[in-house]
């Protein structure tokens, strides 16, 4: 059951790499859905039944679709994009990997956190997670409803047809 | 299901620190790499569920439910922030007629 750990970590990793190296937004979409799913099979592997049931609805079913929607609706998917100049694709790489070097550096000896001496594994299931959602975080939970509130007049205002040009 | 609980226990936390570092690189790698406005917006995607993975196994490790609500909350600023991203490209379009970020340089003069 371990390897399974390390499989779903290479296939995220893979497939995390493809989404910025391959030329067309189609096929970024469909990587970064493949790197969601072993996302999703991470959450399940740390039993948090809850988290990955909702990534999948919300990330793969949702978000996803609209991305796909919108590359659809505008006619992104050719293949003729600019690129950018070599030595800023050069310095891109070296700039990421060198961040990942600091960060692994930093990490490093520093996580080496034991288990909780009482050990629950069913912190992830529905039941519990909903009681500590409904409770101690009642009111964060409500004004996320007046954020996505904000958002939809956002999106409908940004997207309504006759906005005076920029 | 009893194997799943037992089976965390045998990996070290430290791993998912490190697959979840790597997975922000990337992102932030993609970012710097591409002038594709929405390939942009799934490289920020990409980092944001780094941070949901490394909260949720913190959280698993440590035995504490507020990591997965946080985890939640996460996902909720997400989703409204997509809208918006989206709705901003589909008026770059509108307007300049192409989604190449480095068009958008007019704050620059």
């Amino acid at each position: 059951m371990v390897f399974l750990f390390y499989l779903l970590g290479g296939v995220a990793l893979l497939s995390a790499l493809m989404v910025v190296f391959s030329k067309n937004p189609i096929n970024s979409v469909i990587y970064l859905i493949i790197c969601f799913l072993a996302i999703a099979g991470n959450y399940i592997l740390l039993n948090a039944q809850f988290l990955a049931v909702v990534h999948i609805i919300v990330y793969t079913g949702a978000i996803m679709v609209l991305f796909l929607f919108v590359i659809m609706l505008l006619n992104l998917n050719k293949e003729n994009e600019p690129h950018k100049k070599l030595i800023t694709k050069l310095a891109a790489i070296i700039s990421g990997a060198l961040l990942l070097f600091v960060l692994l550096g930093a990490a490093k000896g520093v996580a080496q956190i034991p288990f909780n001496e009482n050990f629950d594994p069913e912190i992830g299931l529905v039941g519990r997670l909903g009681k500590v959602l409904f409770t101690d975080y009642m009111l964060p939970f409500e004004v996320s409803s007046v954020l996505f509130l904000a958002a939809m007049v956002g999106a409908v205002m940004l997207g309504k047809k006759d906005v005076k040009k920029i | 299901m009893k194997e799943i609980t037992t089976v965390i226990q045998l990996i070290p936390l430290e791993h998912y620190v490190f697959l979840c570092l790597a997975l922000f690189s990337i992102g932030m790698m993609g970012v710097l790499f591409r002038r594709n406005t929405i390939v942009i917006l799934m490289c920020l995607e990409l980092m944001l569920n780094s941070v949901n993975l490394l909260l949720a196994a913190f959280s698993a490790y440590r035995s504490d439910p507020a990591a997965q609500v946080f985890v939640f909350f996460i996902m909720v600023v997400a989703a409204a922030e997509v809208a918006v991203g989206l709705s901003i490209l589909i008026m770059m379009k509108r307007n300049v007629n192409s989604i190449d970020i480095n068009l958008l340089d007019k704050l620059k003069d």
